[in-house]
């Protein structure tokens, strides 16, 4: 990697005008495992590929439920989302405390961003190494949002991130005109194949390694249980969405990341 | 570059020999990438107009604005990195809200500009902390004052204006604002001025997508900030459009 | 929430560092003085009796416009029903100062919200939430503010009504009476909602002045000039200052 004398501090512009190390917190996002999320016109549902650090370390958790109608995915380091989401469901809480209603998941991201974007402008501070994919559900639909390491939020009709996470936003470039029509299963479906496009030709979708979180009109926050996540599965299965590419090696065993 | 200050550019607490804060400049360089943002001042009120380029069509349209109410008679464009400018925002309403809290009455744009300039200036005077990335526009229309228009540079520095660009393309924009006579306008015209001026100074070979955003503060909306409805932007984008066409075939016919 | 420098002003640049505001704010705003404190332990500028009732489309709050010192009939054009936004009407008895000062948070609230533009609005049982809150913290540091509130509105398309006092009680019910109403007026009202449980709004500000009327003979600190709230699906209507047909012919004995 090229050195260069303005990357070392978020307070520092390079003479372009790029803050190099929020650029770098955005590389750290692509560390962890794939996420994927995506929408139809009454759910939200989370898709993400679990990492075990070692053969006999079980897989991390990488979806997380935060109030009852909103739930997050992330990819990049693991402590720094641990942290992120317990100030994501503090925040929930104080407002479900002072409103009697769950936060519509726009303002919770205005709070996120904002929490994010101070470390991004303060020597004392690094930018979070985390990019988070926020399911919500409130009186306007379903919402996919994509928060940052820079602070910036966004919102998606579907969204992928993390490691190898280009065959997967391929994959939702191809189909997401198709999404407002989908069902739930399919809209399930979907997000299975983006994410399987994403595993080295060696590995495979299990109920091991993924997991699914649905939100919707008639069902509250939820995590798939592994037979849910298994009969899923299935309904995939044979089905190969991996570009023909094979120049992929393998991932790097990073066990700060998933 | 014209300069880059060896060694005296790391720290916006430094001096170069030739007495410039690099860094303060630096910090403008990063409102080049942004869309071009522009602010115009008519005889009745202000109107707004961004580009906002869409950078993956997997955003869902109309989401991610860049036009802002910090209270309901003022309104802020922000051109640079977003996340930054929202904190400026925020700041924004907040200096609003004190003052209505202290005053009673809503803050005269003179006031929060003079806050909100400040604000950013005292994050020119640290090596802690960086300068802003972005500039804001503040508009606003008082039945007697008139309309009033600020734009605030990443320095903190701030000037009064009757029409004015960043961004990208804001040379263009600014040529095509100075042939306009912006005192003698309504809004009703500006608008689709403002979206023609937008459609024009767009680089289609580098950015494909982008959305056309447009709000005004003026007499007819009783001095409040809005987002323009949707029949007179429609309407501003439509002749927008026109007038593109009309330009590339008179373009056609020189060749 | 109550400490407004803390609400206000930006956060320090870095820990224990200046804050950004230390630039640019007026002096005298930071006025924190730990030597003593005094907390009310009584109300001073008092208001009486809030009365209001849910009828078969919506909710009526009245109150008369009087503000007494002690027994002393002091201000008699102080008005507290008010429109908080096209959801929710409140209405307040007590001390008045203390309600002016609720009724800016409320209504800085409300801004705020309009600002964000982001289609939720505040909806009556989330306002009624949010001053249980406040009121219950205020007891809680035993510096209450010395009022009961009376929140109505529109909610799921079903009329809502709750009110919280100082003590940070809270309930909801189709009747709802503070100070000297809950004696006089809540039994007229419970009487008539029994008879006439899907009461029309005509039929609904007809008893709301009869109670109103009850109160101006009996109740000391009343007063004949008073307002009336309404919302339905239609909106918000404040009325006022309306005012009790007074009879005293019958006390030919007082003379």
């Amino acid at each position: 990697m090229f050195r260069n004398s303005y990357d070392y501090d978020v307070t520092i512009w390079s003479p372009q005008g790029r803050l190099f190390q929020v650029e770098y917190a955005i590389e750290a996002v692509k560390f962890g495992s794939a996420i994927v999320g995506l929408k139809n016109t009454t759910d939200a549902v989370l898709v993400s590929l679990k990492k075990a650090s070692s053969d006999l370390a079980a897989f991390k958790k990488k979806i997380i439920e935060i109030d009852e109608y909103l739930g997050v995915t992330y990819s990049g380091l693991t402590a720094d989302a641990k942290l992120l989401t317990r100030f994501l469901r503090n925040e929930c809480l104080s407002y479900r405390y002072t409103e009697n209603v769950c936060i519509p998941a726009e303002r919770l991201l205005e709070k996120l961003s904002r929490k994010m974007h101070v470390a991004t402008q303060r020597y004392d501070q690094r930018p979070f190494g985390v990019g988070m994919l926020v399911a919500g559900f409130d009186s306007k639909g379903p919402h996919i949002y994509e928060a940052c390491p820079s602070g910036t939020f966004f919102n998606c009709k579907a969204m992928t991130l993390g490691g190898r996470c280009q065959s997967a936003r391929t994959y939702l470039e191809k189909n997401f005109s198709s999404f407002p029509d989908c069902n739930l299963e399919e809209i399930i479906k979907h997000g299975l194949r983006a994410l399987q496009s994403t595993l080295p030709k060696n590995l495979n979708l299990t109920n091991q390694n993924v997991s699914i979180g649905v939100v919707g009109a008639d069902c509250e926050f939820k995590i798939f249980s592994d037979e849910e996540v298994y009969n899923h599965l299935l309904l995939i299965e044979g089905e190969n969405h991996r570009p023909d590419c094979d120049e992929f090696d393998e991932e790097d065993d990073n066990n700060e990341v998933s | 570059m014209s300069s880059i200050g060896t060694g005296y550019d790391l720290s916006a607490s430094q001096f170069s020999p030739d007495g410039r804060v690099f860094q303060v400049e630096y910090a403008v360089k990063a409102l080049e990438n942004s869309g071009t943002v522009i602010g115009l001042k008519g005889k009745d009120g202000v109107v707004f107009a961004i580009e906002k380029l869409v950078t993956s069509k997997l955003y869902e349209p109309g989401a991610n604005r860049r036009i802002f109410t910090v209270d309901k008679h003022i309104g802020m464009a922000v051109c640079g990195l977003i996340a930054d400018a929202r904190q400026i925002v925020d700041i924004a309403r907040r200096e609003a809200a004190n003052y209505r809290s202290q005053y009673g009455v809503r803050i005269p744009l003179k006031y929060l500009n003079d806050r909100v300039s400040m604000y950013m200036h005292a994050y020119t005077l640290y090596s802690a902390v960086r300068p802003y990335g972005c500039s804001v526009i503040l508009s606003s229309y008082d039945c007697t004052d008139g309309p009033a228009m600020y734009l605030i540079d990443p320095s903190g520095v701030s000037y009064g204006y009757h029409g004015c660009a960043v961004g990208k393309a804001k040379q263009a924009a600014k040529t095509e604002i100075e042939k306009l006579k912006l005192t003698n306008m309504s809004t009703q015209e500006l608008v689709k001025e403002a979206a023609k001026i937008i459609y024009l100074v767009h680089d289609e070979l580098k950015d494909k997508n982008f959305e056309l955003e447009l709000s005004w503060v003026c007499a007819d909306t009783n001095g409040n900030h809005e987002r323009v409805p949707e029949s007179v932007f429609t309407e501003a984008e439509k002749c927008a459009k026109q007038a593109m066409d009309a330009e590339s075939d008179s373009d056609g016919e020189d060749m | 929430m109550f400490n407004t420098v803390d609400a206000y002003s930006a956060p320090p640049l870095w820990k224990n560092g200046p804050s950004p505001c230390a630039f640019h704010n007026f002096p005298g705003t930071n006025c924190e003085n730990n030597d003593f404190t005094q907390h009310s332990q009584a109300p001073v500028t008092t208001a009486t009796s809030v009365i209001a009732f849910t009828f078969n489309t919506g909710v009526i709050i009245g109150g008369d416009l009087l503000a007494s010192y002690g027994s002393l009939a002091r201000y008699r054009n102080c008005p507290r029903v008010m429109k908080v936004n096209d959801n929710i009407i409140m209405g307040a008895g007590g001390d008045y100062a203390d309600f002016q000062y609720v009724k800016d948070l409320v209504d800085q609230k409300i801004i705020e919200e309009d600002c964000l533009d982001d289609g939720f609005k505040l909806k009556p049982r989330s306002l009624y939430c949010w001053l249980t809150r406040i009121m219950y913290n205020r007891r809680s540091r035993f510096d209450p503010f010395w009022n009961n509130f009376v929140v109505g509105g529109i909610q799921e398309g079903l009329p809502f009504l709750g009110t919280v006092d100082k003590l940070g009680t809270a309930y909801e019910d189709n009747a709802i009476c503070t100070g000297y109403g809950a004696h006089l007026a809540l039994p007229l009202i419970r009487d008539a909602l029994e008879k006439n449980p899907l009461m029309s709004e005509e039929e609904a500000k007809a008893l709301l002045t009869k109670c109103m009327e009850v109160l101006f003979y009996r109740d000391a600190r009343s007063y004949p000039k008073y307002q009336i709230g309404v919302i339905t699906d239609d909106g918000v209507k404040i009325e006022g200052p309306l005012e009790v047909s007074q009879k005293w012919d019958l006390a030919h004995m007082i003379h």
